[in-house]
């Protein structure tokens, strides 16, 4: 009997020891779609983290259980955080590639308290609409603000204006740009919607009435991926520059994995962003060499892998921090103020708004010795909070 | 070899008075959705969605599979009673949910009056293309108007109170969202049936099958369809304030294509003009997509890609098709006559 009793007691020991070995952690993303390439790369990220990082995450254990998002609808996504929650007990969960669905989960984020980690969402507000919501990736606000304020003192621009894809990225861009722009004496003259998001349209009659009205900067949001080829083809085909427009706008114009489809027209387009893949820091030359040595040569980390790199740093910080027993309240304190060198530079997670704390690059695409398109920094903003909140602008003050 | 006595002792006769009658095996759907609630509660967001789709794809199934109305545009009603709903409880004007399915009713069953009284001096692809036309048109409509509707980010954390004071909706473990979205469907699909088994539901079948004959025996043919589209609307109005009220959430995309195609996917897939035929195409195509998106997130549309094509190559009159063949192979004969 006395056997049996300490053996039944190993069991229960050896079974609450594995089970704080084990950190079980949800992915969402939308593995199949339109944003599917979008997925690939945050997957690589995020895997890429464990794979460098495998000494730190011992002796616990991190097992990661991919849902597909499939589309934008919010009712995929909501699903597939019910299961994660309620059926494979998750103590963690993080993605979410769209807006929409960041917002159409919350209600579950909150109700099912557990720490919910934003890789990628970037509508400024999203942070507010859960206690447990953490933001490694962005708001819009970043980089729109930051290059409004940029082109009014740096390349000194008097006059803008702006043509944005018509849905809430491009709409918070316009206005970010828009406020940073104009509270540094630049004006704004015209701001064109050019279409949707889901497919990449003729942007010659929205870029032609851009030339004919003859701004400084033209400052162009679009979703990074196909649409940024057509952007450059577009600009270099109506002689754009030799009009002296400069073609403007957040990293999303210049991202990494389709920067070199552009062509040369893309020579000399300036943005503003918190990552690209040719950033000068020991960081990020680890983590660009890591990963072509992964994924092959021609392939290239963007600031989408980066999202998902920082956000599974931001996981194993907690699993570290809380020893792979993960209690949600212990964890968001754990990310309060963390800080992190990120292939993006330094970054950290405000206490007050739990959103990203990072630096901002301008940069000028140039043409690199190897022939090949690159991005150079030429300012750097150091630590920006995500002006929205800072200045508490339409949702973003509901905090 | 006798003659019948009097007519309504033909077989002929008597199969199509008792058409209409409840049949045993007609409960199994129900029997199986309450036991599904009780067998997987985890489930049970899966099982909510599923029902809701069922009841959209009957509004689809009276107008397409009963009057021959070909339209690719039914999200278009889905999204009005979703947005109704969504907008009313949003904006804290109406929230009280079952009286909210019932203004979505109507706004819904107003935009298929509208848009029926113009769209169905049509027919074929013109029709096909006013109703995609009709959609696009609301679903740009709800975009701009961003500040009533949330535009793309959609309207989010929608308060609705409890089902009679007493039920509240749970978001992460839906089970009175679950119930109540099986009873409204309960509620609507008896009213379908009665409705496509009375005169005016054969008159329909009629159209569908032979206009010109409809025509010439003096049937109202353009106002049966306009009557039979804006109950179709109607019924896809609550399914969208099911949806909206369910995942207390209403976005874009209950206005989109894809919402209008999948439908039309899953009443072939069933096998349209059958009643049952949106229960069982439903619950395959769901059920596939959700349980193969699951364990394999990157590859499952394959699996699902591969059902259609197999589908649409043997089996023209969808999965119910493929067992009235079956009956017919085997010679068992129908109950009735």
């Amino acid at each position: 009997m006395k056997r049996l009793i300490a053996a039944s007691a190993a069991v229960v020991i050896l079974a609450n020891w594995a089970h704080a070995q084990e950190v079980k952690v949800g992915v969402s993303l939308p593995y199949t779609g339109v944003a599917a390439e979008i997925a690939q790369q945050m997957d690589r990220g995020l895997e890429l983290y464990l794979k460098l990082n495998a000494d730190k995450i011992k002796p616990y254990k991190i097992t990661l259980i991919k849902r597909d998002t499939k589309d934008p609808a919010g009712a995929n996504a909501k699903l597939a955080l019910q299961e994660l929650l309620t059926q494979d007990n998750a103590d963690i969960v993080t993605g979410w590639v769209y807006s929409p669905n960041a917002i159409a989960i919350a209600p579950i984020v909150t109700a099912g308290k557990k720490l919910a980690i934003i890789m990628n969402a970037g509508t400024a507000h999203i942070t507010n609409l859960s206690p447990y919501y953490v933001r490694v990736s962005f708001s819009m606000w970043h980089a729109g603000f930051a290059m409004g304020e940029a082109a009014a003192k740096i390349l000194k621009a008097k006059t803008a204006a702006v043509g944005y894809t018509d849905f809430p990225p491009g709409k918070d861009s316009l206005n970010a740009f828009k406020r940073g722009f104009e509270a540094n004496g630049g004006k704004v003259i015209d701001e064109i919607p050019m279409g949707g998001a889901g497919a990449v349209p003729d942007f010659t009659p929205f870029f032609q009435r851009v030339k004919d009205q003859k701004p400084d900067v033209f400052f162009v949001f679009i979703p990074s991926g196909d649409h940024a080829a057509a952007v450059a083809k577009t600009y270099g085909a109506l002689n754009m520059r030799q009009a002296n427009i400069r073609l403007i706008g957040p990293g999303d114009v210049t991202v990494d994995n389709k920067l070199q489809d552009m062509g040369a027209a893309a020579v000399g387009i300036i943005t503003m962003h918190h990552y690209n893949a040719d950033l000068d820091n020991p960081e990020n030359k680890r983590f660009v060499a890591a990963w072509k040595k992964e994924y092959g040569a021609d392939t290239t980390p963007d600031f989408t892998s980066v999202g998902a790199y920082d956000g599974m740093a931001a996981i194993v910080h907690v699993v570290q921090t809380l020893k792979g027993k993960i209690v949600t309240d212990k964890a968001i304190d754990a990310l309060k103020g963390w800080k992190f060198s990120s292939p993006r530079g330094p970054i950290m997670i405000d206490p007050v708004t739990r959103d990203i704390v990072m630096n901002e690059y301008l940069s000028e695409v140039a043409t690199g010795p190897d022939g090949k398109l690159h991005q150079k920094v030429i300012g750097t903003i150091v630590n920006v909070k995500d002006p929205c909140k800072e200045l508490k602008i339409g949702p973003c003050a509901s905090n | 070899m006798s003659a019948p006595t009097s007519a309504h002792e033909h077989p002929a006769a008597r199969a199509l008075a008792g058409r209409h009658r409840i049949r045993l095996w007609e409960i199994i759907p129900w029997l199986l959705a309450i036991a599904f609630y009780f067998a997987f509660p985890r489930y049970l967001g899966f099982g909510t969605e599923l029902l809701v789709t069922i009841l959209f794809a009957i509004s689809l199934d009276l107008a397409l599979g009963y009057a021959g109305i070909v339209t690719l545009g039914h999200a278009a009603f889905f999204g009005a009673g979703a947005y109704t709903a969504g907008m009313l409880a949003f904006h804290h004007i109406w929230s009280e949910p079952i009286t909210g399915l019932i203004a979505a009713a109507v706004v819904a069953g107003a935009v298929g009056l509208g848009s029926g009284l113009v769209l169905l001096r049509t027919t074929g692809l013109t029709l096909l293309m006013l109703t995609l036309c009709t959609m696009a048109l609301l679903e740009e409509a709800a975009n701009l108007g961003g500040h009533y509707t949330g535009g793309f980010d959609g309207l989010p954390g929608i308060d609705i109170p409890p089902l009679f004071g007493m039920f509240e909706f749970n978001p992460l473990y839906p089970r009175v969202q679950y119930l109540y979205v099986l009873g409204v469907l309960f509620v609507c699909f008896v009213f379908v049936r009665t409705l496509v088994y009375s005169p005016f539901g054969q008159s329909l079948t009629g159209i569908r099958e032979n206009t010109l004959r409809m025509h010439a025996v003096g049937a109202p043919v353009r106002v049966r369809l306009i009557v039979c589209y804006t109950i179709s609307a109607a019924i896809a109005g609550v399914a969208g304030a099911l949806w909206a009220q369910s995942n207390a959430y209403v976005n874009l995309s209950t206005l989109g294509l894809d919402r209008a195609a999948t439908v039309l996917i899953i009443l072939v897939l069933g096998g349209y003009g059958r009643l049952y035929g949106a229960f069982v195409g439903a619950v395959a195509y769901m059920a596939l997509s959700h349980f193969l998106s699951k364990y394999f997130p990157t590859a499952w549309q394959l699996g699902l890609g591969l059902l259609l094509v197999v589908i649409a190559l043997f089996a023209r009159n969808g999965i119910l098709g493929i067992f009235e063949t079956l009956q017919r192979r085997i010679g068992i004969k129908r109950p009735s006559p």
